[in-house]
This record gives C-alpha cells, sequence and structure tokens, in this order.
C-alpha cells in the first residue's frame, strides 16, 4: 500500500452556535476512489470548503505527500493542485469551454495577452484525452447539458494537472447513461494516479466505483476503512447511529380527523402521483435524499407552484391555491428552508416581520396601528422564547435559530390550520433547534396540523407520527413510526437499496 | 437548556427614543441642508427674500415634486419609470387633440388625468404582467409615448387653452399662495400617509426589501407593483395638467428630460434606488432644495447649463458627506 497523497488530521471547524466539524481525518490514496458517506449536515460539504480553501480550519492540520500545507484562499488549494467537481459546476455560463477550461491560468503571447490559438488547440487536446471529442472548445458553455458541463470541469481539473480531485454529489443531475460515461472518466484518473474523494449519497455508485469509504456523522468522523471488507448495511448503521443526546419533547396528541387530502398530485417534471391525508393534530413527516421533490410538492401546496395534476382538500372542500395569499387565507402556512431569502426581510424590524401576513388584524381600514403589531409581535415572539435585543432590531442581526423563530412567530400569529415546516433546524444552534422541536410539540397538542420536512433522521423520527418517504419525485411509502421502524428502512427507502443478506 | 432560559423574558419595543432616531434620520440632514440655501440664497440675491420671489420660486418644482411622490413609492418597490415625462407630453398632446374639437376645461383635465392613467397601466401590465425589467420597459415606452405627441404634433404647437384653464398652472388660492404649490402640499400629505401610515406603504417596503419573502408572505406583488406604476401616470397626467396650463400651449418637446430631474429629487430626498427604503418628508425637502438652488442661480443669471453641473454636484455631495463622515469616524476609531 503506497502512502496517502492527502492527509488530514484534527480538523475541526466552528460557525457560530455549530461545531460543524470535530477532530476529523481523512486520507486520500493515489490512483483510489475514497467515498464520503454521511447524512446531509454530516460536515460532508464543510469539509469540501476546507479542502478547497474556501473555509479555513480552527485545528488540525492538512498534509500533501507528507508536506504541512496551508490553504489561506481557494487560489491556494489549486496552486496546490486540489480542485472539486460540484454537484452544480461552478463554471462561467457565458463564457466558451476553452475559457472555462484555462480561466486563471491561460496561455500567454510575448505580449501577456491571451494566446487563443494555443488555447483552443490545448483545449483540444485535453478534451481529446478525456474522451470528450464532441465538445468544441469555442462552443459557449450555456449551451451545453449538465453532463457535458461535468467533462469540461474534468478538463479543467486535467489542465491544471490536479493532483487530488474531489467530486461533490457528480451524479445528483444526470441520467443512467452519463453516469457510466462519467465513470469512465473516473477511471481514467485513477489510472492517471489521482487521488479522488467521491461524494455521494448513492449506495450503488459508491459500490462500483470506490475503493476505501469513509463515514460522517454529525461532523465527526465514525468509520474508514477499504469497501471490500464491508457492506451496505454497516454503512447505512455508521451513517444513522443515532446519537443518544437528543431528546425529543414529543407529545401523546389524540389524533382526529383528517384536515388535508392531498390526491395524485402533479407538476411537470418536479413530482407526480403524489398522495396523503394530514390528520388533526398529527406531525407528518417527508423524508428523502436532497433533491427528492419533497420541497416542490410543499411550494405547490403553498400556491407557489400551480400542479398540473390531482386534488387537494383542505376540510373536504377543494382547495388550489393561485398564490400564497389564498393558501394563507386557506389556513396553510409554510416555513421555507431558505431562510434568508424567502423567511424572513433582514433588512426589517422584527415586529414587522411577525405583523407581515396579520396586518389585517393590526391594521383599521388600511391604516398602520403600531400598538397593535407590537402587541402581536410580542405575544408570539415571547411564546417561542426569542432572543432579541428589542422588537425594533433588523431581523438580519439575529442568529438563525432566532430567525427561524420570527419565521415561525410570523406564521403563528395568523392561526393556521395546517404548518408546513421545511427543514426547520437546518443550520441552526442546539438550543433553538430544541425549542423548536418543543414548539411542534405544543402545536399538535393546539389541534394544528405539521407537516415536516427534514433531512434529519433524528429529528424525522423523533418528531413525526407517520413517515413519507419520496424519491425522485414519487411518494414512495407512508411509514407509521412506531418501534418496529428503523432508520435503516428509511434510508434503504429513500435511497432505493435492497436489503441485502448480509 | 438553562434555567434563565425557562423564563419569559420581555422585549421591549424599542431602544432608542423616537426623539434620537428622529434628528439623526435623513430628512433631518436634508431640513439643515435646505436651510443652508435658504440663507445662502438670501445673501446671494436681494430679491430673494421677497414673497413673491418665492412663490415664484415653487413654479420651478412643483409639477417634477408631483411625480417625485410617485416615483419615491415606485422605486421603494424596487421599479423605476423613466417615461413620465414622455407621458407628460403625451397627456398633453391628448388634452391639445381635445380643444381642437371643444372640449371645455373640466373634459381637458379628465382628459390629461386619464391619458397619464392609461399610460401607466401600459407600463404596470409590460411589466408585472410579462415580467419585463421596468428599466427596460419604460425607456421603451418613453420614445414612444412621446413619439405619438411628435407624430399628432409635427412642428406645431397647440395653443387657445380656455381662460379659466388657466387656473390649475398660473392662478392663486390665497395671496402669494398658488393653486399648483397648494395641490403639490396636500398630495404631499397624503402620500406621507399611503407609504407610511397604512398597509399599503408597508408592502412596498417589504417588496421592495425582499420580493421572494413578500410574495411567500402573502403579499400581492405584482399586484402592488402594477397600482404603483398607474399611480406615476396618474400623477404623471395631473402634472401635465398643470404644466400645460401654467405655459398655456402643448409642444411635443414639453418637459423634455425631465424624468432624470425627477429621479434626482427622489434619490436626494435618501430614497435607496436599489429599493427598500426612503421617506416622502425627504422626497419633498429634496423638492424645496431642488427648487430653490435653480431659482437662486436663476436670479444671479447663471445659464441652464451650469446649472445642471451645480445640480448634479449637489446630489453627489449630499449621498457622499454621510458615508465621508462614517469613513473618517472610522479610521479615528
Amino acid at each position: 500500500m503506497s502512502d496517502p497523497k492527502l492527509t488530514l488530521s484534527g480538523i475541526s471547524k466552528s460557525f457560530p452556535g455549530v461545531r460543524a466539524l470535530n477532530n476529523v481525518s481523512l486520507e486520500l490514496y493515489p490512483g483510489e476512489v475514497t467515498a464520503l458517506i454521511g447524512e446531509n449536515g454530516a460536515g460532508k460539504s464543510t469539509l469540501v470548503k476546507v479542502l478547497t480553501g474556501i473555509y479555513q480550519p480552527d485545528e488540525g492540520d492538512i498534509r500533501i505527500g507528507g508536506q504541512q500545507v496551508h490553504f489561506a484562499n481557494p487560489h491556494a488549494a489549486s496552486g496546490h493542485r486540489i480542485t472539486a467537481i460540484h454537484q452544480e459546476t461552478v463554471l462561467f455560463d457565458e463564457l466558451s469551454v476553452a475559457e472555462n477550461i484555462f480561466l486563471g491560468h491561460a496561455p500567454r503571447t510575448r505580449f501577456r495577452t491571451i494566446d487563443w490559438q494555443k488555447m483552443h488547440a490545448d483545449a483540444r487536446t485535453i478534451l481529446n484525452e478525456i474522451g470528450a471529442g464532441h465538445l468544441h472548445p469555442e462552443t459557449p458553455l450555456k449551451q451545453l447539458g449538465i453532463a457535458s458541463k461535468h467533462l469540461v470541469a474534468v478538463a479543467r481539473a486535467m489542465s491544471i494537472d490536479a493532483e487530488i480531485v474531489i467530486m461533490d454529489e457528480p451524479t445528483a443531475a444526470l441520467s443512467h447513461k452519463e453516469i457510466e460515461d462519467l465513470f469512465e472518466l473516473v477511471n481514467l484518473l485513477k489510472a492517471q494516479g489521482k487521488a479522488i474523494l467521491f461524494i455521494s449519497h448513492k449506495f450503488d455508485e459508491i459500490f462500483a466505483i470506490a475503493d476505501r469509504y469513509t463515514v460522517f456523522r454529525d461532523g465527526e468522523m465514525v468509520g474508514h476503512g477499504e469497501l471490500k471488507d464491508t457492506n451496505q448495511s454497516d454503512l447505512v448503521r455508521m451513517m444513522v447511529g443515532r446519537s443518544v443526546e437528543q431528546v425529543f419533547p414529543k407529545r401523546e396528541v389524540s389524533i382526529g380527523e383528517p384536515v388535508l387530502e392531498v390526491n395524485a398530485l402533479g407538476y411537470a417534471t418536479e413530482f407526480a402521483d403524489v398522495s396523503f391525508t394530514l390528520r388533526q393534530g398529527e406531525i407528518l413527516g417527508f423524508y428523502g435524499l436532497v433533491g427528492a421533490g419533497r420541497s416542490e410538492v410543499m411550494q405547490a401546496l403553498f400556491g407557489i407552484s400551480r400542479p398540473d395534476a390531482g386534488a387537494i382538500m383542505l376540510d373536504g372542500k377543494p382547495l388550489s391555491p393561485r398564490s400564497p395569499a389564498d393558501a394563507i387565507e386557506a389556513g396553510i402556512v409554510y416555513v421555507p428552508e431558505e431562510r434568508g431569502k424567502q423567511g424572513v426581510v433582514v433588512d426589517l424590524p422584527i415586529f414587522q416581520n411577525i405583523s407581515l401576513p396579520s396586518m389585517d388584524k393590526t391594521s383599521r381600514n388600511g391604516f398602520l396601528r403600531l400598538a397593535k403589531e407590537f402587541a402581536l409581535a410580542r405575544q408570539f415572539s415571547e411564546r417561542l422564547d426569542l432572543r432579541a435585543a428589542s422588537l425594533s432590531q433588523h431581523a438580519g442581526t439575529l442568529s438563525g435559530g432566532n430567525q427561524q423563530k420570527v419565521v415561525i412567530a410570523k406564521w403563528l400569529a395568523t392561526q393556521p390550520r395546517v404548518i408546513i415546516l421545511d427543514e426547520p433546524t437546518k443550520g441552526i444552534d442546539i438550543g433553538s433547534k430544541a425549542a423548536v422541536h418543543e414548539f411542534m410539540g405544543e402545536l399538535v397538542a393546539e389541534g394544528l396540523s405539521v407537516i415536516m420536512v427534514s433531512s434529519e433522521l433524528p429529528e424525522i423520527m423523533g418528531m413525526s407520527d407517520r413517515i413519507a418517504v419520496m424519491r425522485e419525485g414519487r411518494l414512495i411509502s407512508i411509514e407509521e413510526n412506531s418501534d418496529q421502524l428503523n432508520a435503516e428502512t428509511l434510508v434503504r427507502l429513500a435511497a432505493d437499496i435492497k436489503a441485502d443478506a448480509a | 437548556m438553562s434555567e434563565e432560559a425557562r423564563t419569559t423574558r420581555s422585549i421591549p419595543d424599542r431602544l432608542d427614543g423616537r426623539l434620537k432616531s428622529a434628528v439623526l434620520s435623513w430628512p433631518s440632514l436634508l431640513l439643515a441642508v435646505a436651510v443652508g440655501v435658504f440663507i445662502l440664497n438670501s445673501f446671494a440675491s436681494p430679491y430673494f427674500l421677497s414673497a413673491w420671489s418665492l412663490s415664484d420660486a415653487t413654479f420651478n418644482f412643483t409639477e417634477k415634486a408631483l411625480i417625485a411622490l410617485a416615483m419615491a413609492l415606485l422605486i421603494i418597490s424596487g421599479e423605476i419609470d423613466l417615461s413620465v415625462a414622455a407621458i407628460i407630453a403625451l397627456a398633453s398632446t391628448m388634452m391639445g387633440l381635445a380643444l381642437q374639437f371643444g372640449v371645455d376645461t373640466p373634459g381637458l383635465v379628465l382628459i390629461g388625468i386619464g391619458t397619464g392613467l392609461l399610460c401607466g397601466m401600459f407600463n404596470g401590465a409590460l411589466v408585472t404582467g410579462l415580467g419585463l425589467p421596468s428599466i427596460v420597459v419604460t425607456i421603451g415606452t418613453m420614445s414612444f409615448f412621446r413619439g405619438i405627441s411628435f407624430i399628432v404634433l409635427g412642428d406645431q404647437a397647440f395653443k387657445g387653452y380656455p381662460a379659466d384653464f388657466a387656473f390649475f398652472g398660473q392662478g392663486y388660492v390665497w395671496w402669494v399662495i398658488s393653486f399648483e404649490f397648494t395641490f403639490f402640499l396636500f398630495c404631499a400629505v397624503l402620500f406621507y400617509f399611503l407609504l407610511h401610515r397604512t398597509t399599503f406603504g408597508r408592502q412596498i417596503f417589504v417588496i421592495g426589501n425582499n420580493p421572494t419573502t413578500a410574495r411567500f408572505s402573502g403579499v400581492r406583488v405584482e399586484r402592488v407593483k402594477f397600482i404603483l406604476f398607474c399611480l406615476t401616470g396618474l400623477m404623471s397626467g395631473l402634472a401635465a395638467v398643470a404644466l400645460t396650463s401654467r405655459l398655456a400651449s402643448t409642444r411635443p418637446s414639453i418637459a423634455m428630460g425631465w424624468e432624470l430631474e425627477v429621479v434626482t429629487i427622489v434619490v436626494l430626498g435618501g430614497v435607496s434606488i436599489l429599493g427598500g427604503a426612503g421617506s416622502i418628508q425627504g422626497v419633498v425637502i429634496a423638492a424645496f432644495i431642488m427648487g430653490m438652488v435653480t431659482f437662486g442661480l436663476g436670479l444671479l443669471n447663471v445659464p441652464g447649463i451650469v446649472m445642471s453641473i451645480f445640480i448634479g454636484a449637489l446630489l453627489i455631495a449630499v449621498i457622499a458627506l454621510p458615508i465621508l463622515f462614517r469613513m473618517i469616524r472610522e479610521r479615528r476609531a
């Protein structure tokens, strides 16, 4: 066995309120593919950003070929011949294929201008080498599909003579045939002795292409080794191993009549044939991989997109919201995943954020009554234990967790029937997480119905009465959340892993 | 969780007193500038400090300021209308055309306002219905509206407006107080309440800050923007009535280049050109400053071209000053 090309040891990285990486290590070997496995939020993306110089670790060291290195910025990382190919490639649509390949290190003429002839010729050579001869160096990138863009990204990696190639969910948007082509390319890179880090949620791909694995959970490294010594079940177990300290305040609530009935809902290519029933006092969890279509379904219920098939019934009456305003009036509200972009207005005061959808109640004949707005905002922010200096503080000055409380307070003030929470605790600190969870329990106890989209298994299993699993735009199954249900079953359903004998 | 977290904590409404935030606000700074300009003017020209001079000074800016009130709302919502001067031209042309058919004064006023409103609806429909960027749409309609005026009028002019029509642009309500100026103050109060005291006004701010969150919070974004375009068209129609009445004639080049002066008033008034912030108080004071500066320079026989240099310099200075102060303070700290 050769020496590792890249060694990370003792890497830690914290953000305000969150410890994203805790003393993790990783080794990449030349001519081998190492798969990085973990749930969403396990710290994979943070690690990639540390490796590409976007984040600087708080502790720990990075060694390349035994030499300790330090990446002050992304340029330094690429100087050490590390390159990353992302799920959505970070390339420039308006530039040509050749320009994208040679951006930042274009061949120059004697007069320091770009040597276009040489650049196009070199691009041609590299594209041929990687079996992408069908791409023309002068084609604008925006005319290419996602698979071809990956090829350009790989060509870019070759052009800087990268020794370490990181592939962050490269297959997420590819067809079956395109994935096979990509794997051929990975094998080519392997044959050239490159060290490859391959991040994917799909176990069949990992077993098809990788030699080694490293498993992350909650920002810690929980296992590593050679793939031939393990099987899918072991990996899944390592991935989901329930952390013991998390306690979920699930209350006993008597579940009542159906409130929301969704029948064969479908929208363009996003999702199809989605049917479920949400009952009073119930928390219905939605689990699935990123891109499984869960948020898209929720946004259709909230009137953001208009489904082209199926029907929605609320309290037995048909509902077809044409806008969020219609949905809110009917009693359906949505706490979006993109808190800063869709949830709060960062440059407006807290009280104005909270009163926004309830202004009909706080105003008289269209005229604002600030005292009523403050009263409403205080009532709900105190109920959620919001931590703020004053209600006139801009929402953007709050921490992520407290911003989320503002969004939830905003919706509670409308007295909804159904509240949809999309990744409600993503990127927020433990304390706020617990507050949000506890609050969900209070809500259902008061007779509300909750839909919770989450990619975190402990959260889904800790809070839900039933769990709907989605995969590739379809609702695969709805499971009763009983003691018999285990995390592995959910992961298998979500990722389409057949039960194996091991 | 700690013990403290379990007890409900009371969050105050505000930390700073209202007085303190009012003193430090943009309109207060502008007011100081306005007083400064007033004092300079009275030293610069002996004719400035007379009631009739001051009254004449108001005519310089009231029509533009009328449009600026609506334009402020539009810019706060994140849109802009550069066709306002062309709307004046078209509305004035339509009034002149109607005059040829013997329409009386009330009819002329209705046609002027109606044309403005229709032009605003046209802009609004293109922007909100088709999702086109307003800057492009209104540069297009700017040429389109004024083009129609040129086709109708050629190098001619409409004249011979009835005597009672002159009141809107030349009449006085009491002593030196003109009808135009009174009407502007009345509109300013209305717009103040609309923007700062109603739910509609709050929605304008929310949209300008974050249109996605606004939509996700149940604000009917397109509807609000459409109304704002209509309102801007309507105010341009009103300005057309006042201006046509004051000049007692219509030429296709009427109000040429006013769109930029209107935008200048709005931006000088502290409205963020990126949307989301601003106040009617600021816009009103900015209109006064613009009016006094141009009138004062006029009394000193400064030619129009030089005047535009002053206004450009004033705009840059007023906007740069607070930033410069902050930089100096940070360097000392």
